[in-house]
């Protein structure tokens, strides 16, 4: 690793710190999922904003890419590209060679609000998967794949259940067995682990990296969470905030696996990427708020009311 | 599937499990009294209980009061207005007409074998002939639950689909939207006399299966019970989560499957909904209805009554509307209890 000033910067932009690029492999293996030029832009006329521009991703087989950026610049609308669930304006996606058309089952989604539906239990969501995509196979193999994944994500006893009565992180893991039960070629990740608290968080984090482990799965996880993206990938590439989000430099993570969360935390080197890769994201985002305090739009000149009764003594 | 995790059945289970089925069934107001039963928190359930049946009681008693006090006072040509007391004797008798006029039916049917018997002896033909009494209150409330259900099942077999479609497809949404708006505030009188003349023109047959009066009665009230079904179809379909839809995208799901796994299921507690509302209205139209057209039912009842004239007329008449009351409340309990049963998120509002 060099420290080397990004030339993916624009050149107005005056970054003070230095980023860790992946350097050039010599021999580097073919991408498996590619994007070039891809652009999506939302809504018509005066009110179109373009919320992706000139996304240009190449991923490796069997590697786990993390895509980590704030809410609201156009993650989500990017795994949705990727899945197929939206169409790309301009620019191509391509899986395995091929060009993809519409949404399938090659690329499984884990969706950030779980999308599992509530009148099915456990098995039968995963069952559900299971039956579309092989369809060919027979009733027996059917059942025993999806028992054997409702397992793998450890809800073997609790597969008669409705997501209701499940916890948030057990209906995730849920969506987790759904995605890989389908057999994709790659896993989509949207902030799967978001909605969850800290320690169901920490938790699934390792068994997201311990089932990528065992399968070698190509994944693209998209999260918020810098320490999470170090944590599970080889690869880490920040969006810069919308609108006409684009993608930054790359970071490679070349931690040991199996990751330990605790021990990591005292490791230099994770240190210095997160270190790298939040004054990355922070000095965007300042570029982003400054570019967005020039518009023309002039904000409404609004004070809020202090609607405090005046005998209330104050709070600190 | 059903071989692993045995269901560990804690102590309450089957207090649970009866508190459940009381309030799927709509019938919570009796849960503080098993829960008082059984020595949980007397105190929070005496209040409770208070609440759920000692108010409704006493809102009913000040009721039975007032009714009772001002009734007499009221001078019609035909009588004073009955009291509770007068309109219970004649519900009394009315049960004790029903229960003469079967032994009479008994007796017919007696008399008409005996007859028989003795004809044949003698080598004559015979001809069974049925009884023609005058149909009971009973046969009355049983002729109109079968008209009202009737009616609200034609209705279901339309709007549930044509819903279905609705709500998948803007395109037919838009084709039947003006319909479902000009023909749904249309009253059920309205309709009774075209349908009343239709099938009187194209219902001709030498032995009908069913009345024509039966026939006319049941597609008023599926005229009129149609429409809330309908747009609470395309409603429940055109709101599906989008999160759903998605899945069933990314899985390819071919159409039937989509609709079937997906689509429906997660617009049933809307299509119930609409269903409840439609047989609360079916049976207020049926009523109405069975007035007008002078067809077999309650409503004929009533009218008969009203058209009799005689001391007993109010009395009767009031008769009729408690019991229309009481059914129509069971009717919508009935279709609580199946919403409930079918509702995947536990939330219905009763």
């Amino acid at each position: 690793m060099t420290e080397t000033t990004p030339v993916t910067e624009s050149a107005d932009t005056q970054l003070s710190i230095g980023f860790s690029m992946s350097e050039e492999k010599a021999v580097a293996p073919p991408p498996f999922l590619e994007l070039s030029g891809v652009s999506k832009s939302f809504g018509e006329g005066a009110a179109r904003s373009e919320v992706l521009s000139e996304i240009d991703l190449s991923v490796r087989e069997g590697e786990f890419l993390a895509i980590v950026g704030f809410s609201g610049s156009g993650k989500t609308t990017l795994i949705n590209l990727i899945a197929g669930l939206v169409e790309a304006d301009e620019g191509t996606i391509e899986l395995d060679g091929k060009p993809i058309a519409g949404p399938g089952p090659d690329r499984g989604v884990v969706f950030q609000s779980y999308a599992l539906l509530p009148w099915l239990t456990v098995m039968e969501n995963v069952q559900l998967a299971v039956d579309s995509v092989f369809r060919n196979a027979s009733k027996a193999d059917r059942e025993a794949r999806a028992r054997s994944y409702v397992e793998m994500v450890g809800l073997g006893a609790a597969h008669w259940k409705y997501p209701r009565e499940l916890s948030g992180g057990m209906r995730q893991r849920v969506s987790v067995a759904r995605g890989l039960a389908m057999d994709p070629k790659i896993l989509l990740l949207d902030e799967p682990l978001s909605a969850l608290d800290a320690l169901t968080r920490a938790t699934l984090q390792t068994e997201i990296e311990q089932i990528w482990a065992a399968d070698k799965k190509t994944v693209v996880l998209i999260t918020n969470d810098v320490d999470e993206a170090i944590l599970l990938a080889d690869r880490i590439i920040p969006l810069r905030p919308g609108p006409r989000a684009s993608l930054g430099p790359i970071f490679d993570v070349p931690l040991e696996r199996p990751r330990d969360r605790t021990a990591v935390n005292d490791d230099p080197h994770f240190r210095k990427i997160r270190n790298e890769i939040t004054h990355y994201l922070m000095a965007v985002s300042r570029q982003a708020a400054r570019a967005s305090s020039r518009s023309r739009v002039r904000k409404p000149d609004v004070k809020p009311l202090d609607l405090r009764p005046r005998s209330l003594p104050s709070a600190r | 599937m059903s071989t692993e995790a045995p269901a560990l059945r804690p102590k309450g289970a089957l207090k649970s499990r009866v508190i459940r089925t009381l309030e799927g069934l709509g019938l919570e107001i009796f849960v503080p009294a098993i829960r008082l039963a059984t020595g949980e928190d007397p105190g929070a359930q005496i209040r409770d209980l208070i609440r759920s049946v000692g108010v409704p009681l006493l809102s009913i008693g000040v009721f039975m009061i007032l009714w009772a006090s001002l009734a007499a006072s009221v001078e019609t040509s035909i009588g004073s207005v009955p009291g509770p007391t007068q309109v219970w004797t004649e519900a009394k008798s009315l049960v004790d007409e029903h229960y003469a006029e079967r032994a009479k039916e008994v007796a017919f049917y007696e008399r008409m074998e005996k007859k028989k018997a003795e004809w044949l002896a003698k080598g004559k033909t015979w001809k069974d002939r049925k009884y023609s009494g005058k149909p009971t209150y009973f046969d009355q409330i049983w002729t109109s639950l079968q008209t009202v259900f009737a009616g609200f099942l034609v209705a279901s077999l339309f709007a549930v689909p044509i819903g279905i479609l609705c709500g998948l497809s803007r395109t037919m949404n838009a084709a039947f939207a003006p319909l479902i708006q000009v023909f749904k505030p249309v009253s059920p009188l309205a309709w009774l006399p075209i349908v009343m003349i239709l099938v009187s023109a194209l219902y001709t047959s030498e032995d009908p299966f069913f009345e024509k009066s039966f026939i006319s009665s049941a597609l008023t009230v599926s005229l009129c019970s149609l429409w809330p079904t309908l747009v609470n179809t395309a409603l429940g379909v055109a709101s599906v989560d989008q999160d759903h839809l998605n899945v069933a995208r990314v899985l390819k799901l071919p159409w039937t499957t989509r609709v079937f796994k997906i689509v429906v299921p997660s617009a049933l507690p809307l299509i119930f909904t609409g269903l409840r509302l439609s047989l609360g209205v079916g049976w207020m139209v049926l009523i109405a209805a069975e007035i007008l057209a002078q067809n077999p039912g309650l409503g004929k009842f009533v009218w008969d009554m009203f058209q009799n004239g005689s001391s007993q007329t109010l009395a009767q008449i009031m008769v009729a509307v408690f019991t229309i009351g009481l059914i129509g409340f069971a009717l919508d309990r009935l279709m609580v209890a199946l919403q409930r049963s079918v509702s995947f998120d536990g939330a219905v509002s009763a």
